[in-house]
């Protein structure tokens, strides 16, 4: 079972933090040091460092620790896809995003989904829902969307009608 | 109020605090924000202020007054209202919050919506926070949806279930019905859930198991599914770096395990797919390591055949000569744990094993050194603690304890001759001295001790060992001792197997003096040195006054322990110096007793411990059997033979009876008369810790037996009680009642006993060493005999005491034993 996945940053400044067992927060502030209350004789803490942050799940002995971290790199993968080039900005910004990709993934502690296609059309499939439920203020955000996933058909260059020869000039792309 | 400020914005707000008083400044407006927007009930933007508030959340600042938003949100009909509700459930609340019950309800509906995205929203957090009181109301439904064809809610049904399994173990029988179809899913995230709810119902209940074992067949299902995984050929949605779904396959070899476990005919079932899996395998990438290591647990764990166990300990061996460290640490890991079961196949890696010990990763060295030490044997001794020495000289200050521990016991079991084994002791003394255990010196003695004729060799290298340095504690421990005992070897120059060194008498002195005086002796390392100079006084012969000058100097000494050496020590050069030789003389060879590691504390040589003011100093026990002692001679027939001396014969807190030991070897377990009863506990010999050690000294039964007047003369009378024990019919307890009828003391009463060869004995401490006049009062004494061949008790006792002005002395011999004392 896992018993927490952090993320943190080269600083120790949390960009994540996910617990599935009740944990003893002695002081609110430093949530990295109430981590080290939950390391038991049984836990292990299995980790990964990509650029600038430390994926860092905690695990006991139910888990394979190898396993554990094809997990990390899948999870993150799953992460590059759903943000396009991920980077630490973007889970910065969009800490509740990064929750609903890990709750697709693991799930009280074990592991749900390890697919990384079918969690990430899963969860296009649920933003949707939530953009068909913004109202006005979400008006701007369809806008954009709906011209990026429109389907422009591929304008002629010349068009030949008998004998008449039209150059059809080059005008921006809408894309 | 204007509206409250979007989760982007108050991120980008607080990255632009400097410092961490500007940043909680931040928050707490913000926060204040929050609640009075809350306050307030604003549906609107309810939403956003919870974002933020499990944003300032992760942060560590206080969020506990948005649990109730959190439940609001939940009720709301909007998908991203119950999203960021849900999500803020499982933040804020848990199952110590009352508040969470509330959520209930709201889940129980989500249960059923028609949208899949709630009811998994709602599988979700029941699966992360679920208490055991909504886990009990909400199994039913999370039971339904466990049949639903619906993939994506089966497998997150599955998982809940397992949750609810762990909170509430006895709802377990409720979602066996639906397990029956699991295995059939071709969806490999059903597969996956559903391979770890069977693992856990397994791993919960024996009963379960047999279940699954027997009637569902389990075992061919998994078999089957495994090999469909390993078969196919590429199927690019389950593919991870070219092997099909890892992830799965591991689960299966973790759910075969627990099935083969104890189990032969679920082992035999998996025997070969386990085999094709091992050689199938690409080991290029982790991916496949992670596999074959499952796949290694697995047939470790199972009555798998010799040849499936090979190959298991070969793929381990393969790892560790793996570049990356995550596959050896866990490949020296495994290898600990099959160490003990299968012992040669392991040794056949042992040169890797030794390898790792030069790694540079620590808790790689850790487990390579564990290694290392159990896979020592006779046949690799030398080899291997050639390389065990030089990895304490160069391991980190953490290992060096347990290095040399293990070293020490190591060498003590397979040691090929008595001068390698203290070459080697020496070695680890001299490289890692200070980090000895404190229990290994004594346990060093013993085995100096033992080796009789390297005695020369060993003081000579331990002297040319501390002349240079004395700082390490336990080394000049050990030197002290021994140059204090054989002194004398040291001096004559008369080693075999080195060239001998001439010392003179005066420059041994010069160096103990030294050890005395150093700021970095210890107390105890102090008190040696002190009993060693004592000790070489009978041993050197034109030092004698130097000696007797530096024992008076240290009688003023600040140090308690010290000076009461001291005091002790001059008082044997003026009042007793006729008894100091036989005193000092060289200590009899230490009986062996068993030792259980480097904890065991097995016998102290009498200097740790504190003595009761009135004692004398540790006297050495006589030779064996060379010095026939009074008693002996007087008894005259060589049928009697003297009692094993009792353990540490060398107890500082002997001799209470003052003379009581110095007679020697019919010795009685000499304790004194002042020490607790504790005392004689722990140096009774092994034959009577059977019966007696953890019982109560005077066992029931007995009585019946009627008691005699063994000796009575002048006044003195001695009366002995029997009892027998209950646990060891051939032992007999006699108490001796010794009690006088004149009208004087009798003062430093002494009591001793020698019985036939064919039986032991063991005498207690006496209660005191005075017998009052007139019959006030009696000195007991308890006596144990071992009587294994069941013969007539006979026994001959010698009483010697101060009377009247005149010391007195008397034999006698008891021959009127009862027949139930003895039969």
């Amino acid at each position: 079972m896992i018993k927490a996945i952090l993320i943190f940053n080269n600083h120790g400044k949390p960009r994540l933090s996910k617990f599935y067992q009740p944990y003893v927060s002695i002081s609110p502030r430093f949530n990295p040091c109430s981590l080290l209350l939950i390391g038991g004789s049984d836990n292990k803490l299995i980790y990964r460092h990509y650029a600038t942050l430390y994926f860092v799940f905690c695990v006991d002995s139910s888990e394979s620790e190898l396993g554990i971290l094809d997990l990390i790199q899948v999870f993150v993968e799953t992460l590059d896809k759903c943000f396009e080039n991920v980077c630490e900005l973007d889970l910065i910004f969009h800490v509740d995003k990064v929750h609903n990709i890990l709750a697709e993934m693991v799930m009280g502690g074990m592991v749900l989904e390890t697919n990384m296609n079918e969690i990430v059309t899963q969860i296009d499939a649920q933003n949707k829902l939530e953009k068909s439920e913004a109202g006005l203020a979400g008006a701007p955000a369809r806008a954009v969307s709906a011209v990026k996933n429109m389907n422009l058909p591929e304008i002629p260059r010349n068009i030949n009608i008998g004998d008449i020869s039209i150059k059809v000039p080059n005008l921006p792309s809408f894309k | 109020m204007p509206a409250p400020i979007r989760l982007r914005e108050l991120i980008r707000t607080i990255r632009t605090a400097r410092t961490q008083a500007e940043e909680r400044e931040m928050i707490q407006k913000e926060c204040a924000a929050i609640r009075s927007s809350f306050r307030e009930e604003d549906n609107t933007y309810r939403c956003r202020n919870v974002a933020k508030l499990l944003y300032m959340h992760m942060l560590g600042y206080p969020a506990h007054f948005g649990q109730l938003e959190c439940l609001k949100l939940i009720a709301s009909q909007k998908f991203t209202d119950k999203r960021i509700g849900y999500l803020g459930a499982m933040l804020l609340l848990d199952e110590r919050q009352d508040v969470h019950l509330l959520m209930t309800n709201c889940i129980k509906n989500d249960l059923n919506h028609s949208t899949q995205y709630v009811q998994g929203l709602a599988l979700c957090t029941l699966g992360c926070m679920g208490s055991s009181e909504m886990c009990r109301d909400l199994a039913g439904e999370v039971e339904k949806l466990l049949k639903t064809s619906n993939s994506y809610l089966r497998k997150k049904a599955a998982l809940c279930a397992v949750h609810v399994i762990r909170k509430v173990p006895e709802l377990m029988e409720m979602f066996l019905p639906a397990t029956k179809n699991l295995l059939n899913e071709k969806n490999h995230g059903v597969l996956h859930t559903s391979v770890v709810l069977l693992t856990e119902m397994c791993e919960r209940s024996p009963d379960m198991l047999a279940h699954f074992r027997k009637n569902e067949k389990l075992v061919p299902q998994l078999v089957r599914i495994l090999k469909n995984l390993i078969m196919s050929g590429y199927s690019p949605e389950h593919d991870v770096s070219g092997i099909s779904d890892p992830f799965l396959q591991v689960r299966i070899l973790r759910l075969l395990r627990i099935l083969g476990r104890n189990d032969d005919d679920s082992s035999e079932a998996m025997n070969d797919i386990l085999a094709q899996v091992a050689t199938n395998t690409e080991t290029s990438k982790n991916v496949g390591n992670a596999i074959l290591y499952e796949t290694v647990l697995t047939i470790m764990d199972i009555k798998s055949e010799s040849g499936l166990r090979v190959l298991a300990i070969n793929i381990l061996g393969r790892f560790l000569l793996n570049n990356d460290k995550n596959i050896r640490y866990v490949a020296l890991t495994s290898l600990l744990k099959t160490v003990q079961t299968d012992h040669n196949a392991v040794q056949r890696h042992r040169s890797t094993i030794v390898d790792c010990l030069k790694d540079l990763d620590v808790s790689i060295k850790r487990r390579a050194m564990e290694l290392s030490f159990a896979l020592v044997n006779g046949n690799n001794i030398r080899g291997m603690m050639k390389e065990l020495l030089y990895f304490l000289d160069s391991c980190e200050p953490e290992f060096k304890a347990d290095c040399a521990s293990g070293i020490f016991l190591a060498a003590e079991k397979y040691a090929p001759s008595k001068r390698w084994h203290i070459d080697t002791i020496m070695r680890v003394l001299t490289t890692a001295g200070s980090y000895v255990r404190d229990d290994a010196v004594p346990n060093l003695i013993q085995l100096i001790t033992n080796s009789v004729e390297m005695h020369a060799y060993t003081v000579q290298r331990l002297y040319k060992a501390i002349l240079g340095d004395y700082s390490q504690q336990p080394l000049v421990q050990v030197a002290a001792w021994c140059i204090g005992e054989y002194g004398d070897l040291l001096v004559s120059g008369q080693c075999e197997e080195e060239e001998p060194i001439q010392v003179t008498e005066d420059e041994v002195l010069d160096i103990l003096e030294s050890v005395l005086i150093s700021n970095m002796s210890t107390s105890v390392t102090r008190g040696y040195a002190l009993t060693a100079i004592m000790k070489l006084s009978t041993r050197f012969s034109c030092t004698v006054n130097r000696i007797k000058k530096v024992v008076s100097i240290y009688g003023s000494s600040i140090d308690v322990e010290l000076q009461q050496r001291a005091v002790e020590y001059n008082a044997l050069f003026k009042k007793y110096d006729h008894m100091r030789s036989a005193l000092l003389e060289r200590m009899p060879v230490m009986e062996k007793v068993t030792t259980n590691g480097p904890t065991d504390i097995v016998q102290t040589n009498g200097e740790t411990e504190p003595a009761p003011l009135e004692t004398k100093p540790p006297p050495s026990g006589p030779q064996p059997t060379n010095q026939a002692n009074d008693l002996l001679d007087l008894l005259g027939g060589n049928d009697i033979t003297p009692i094993i001396p009792t353990v540490p014969t060398s107890k500082p807190a002997s001799a209470g009876g003052e003379l009581l030991d110095l007679l020697g070897d019919l010795n009685l377990a000499g304790a004194p008369p002042s020490a607790p009863a504790s005392v004689p506990q722990l140096s009774q010999p092994p034959f009577l810790l059977d019966g007696l050690s953890s019982q109560p000294l005077f066992n029931d039964i007995a009585s019946g037996i009627p008691s005699i007047t063994a000796y009575s003369k002048n006044g003195l009378k001695i009366e002995f009680t029997f009892e027998r024990s209950n646990t060891n019919p051939s032992v007999t307890v006699i108490t001796i009642q010794a009690s006088n009828s004149t009208e004087l003391d009798m003062t430093d009463f002494v009591f001793q006993a020698a019985v036939p060869k064919t039986f032991q004995l063991q005498l207690l401490s006496p209660s005191s060493s005075i017998v009052p006049a007139f019959n006030t009062g009696t000195i007991t004494q308890v006596i144990k005999v071992l009587n294994p061949q069941k013969q007539q008790l006979r026994m001959r006792i010698k009483l010697t005491y101060n009377h009247k002005g005149s010391a007195m002395q008397d034999l006698a011999e008891v021959n009127n034993f009862p027949p139930q004392s003895w039969q």
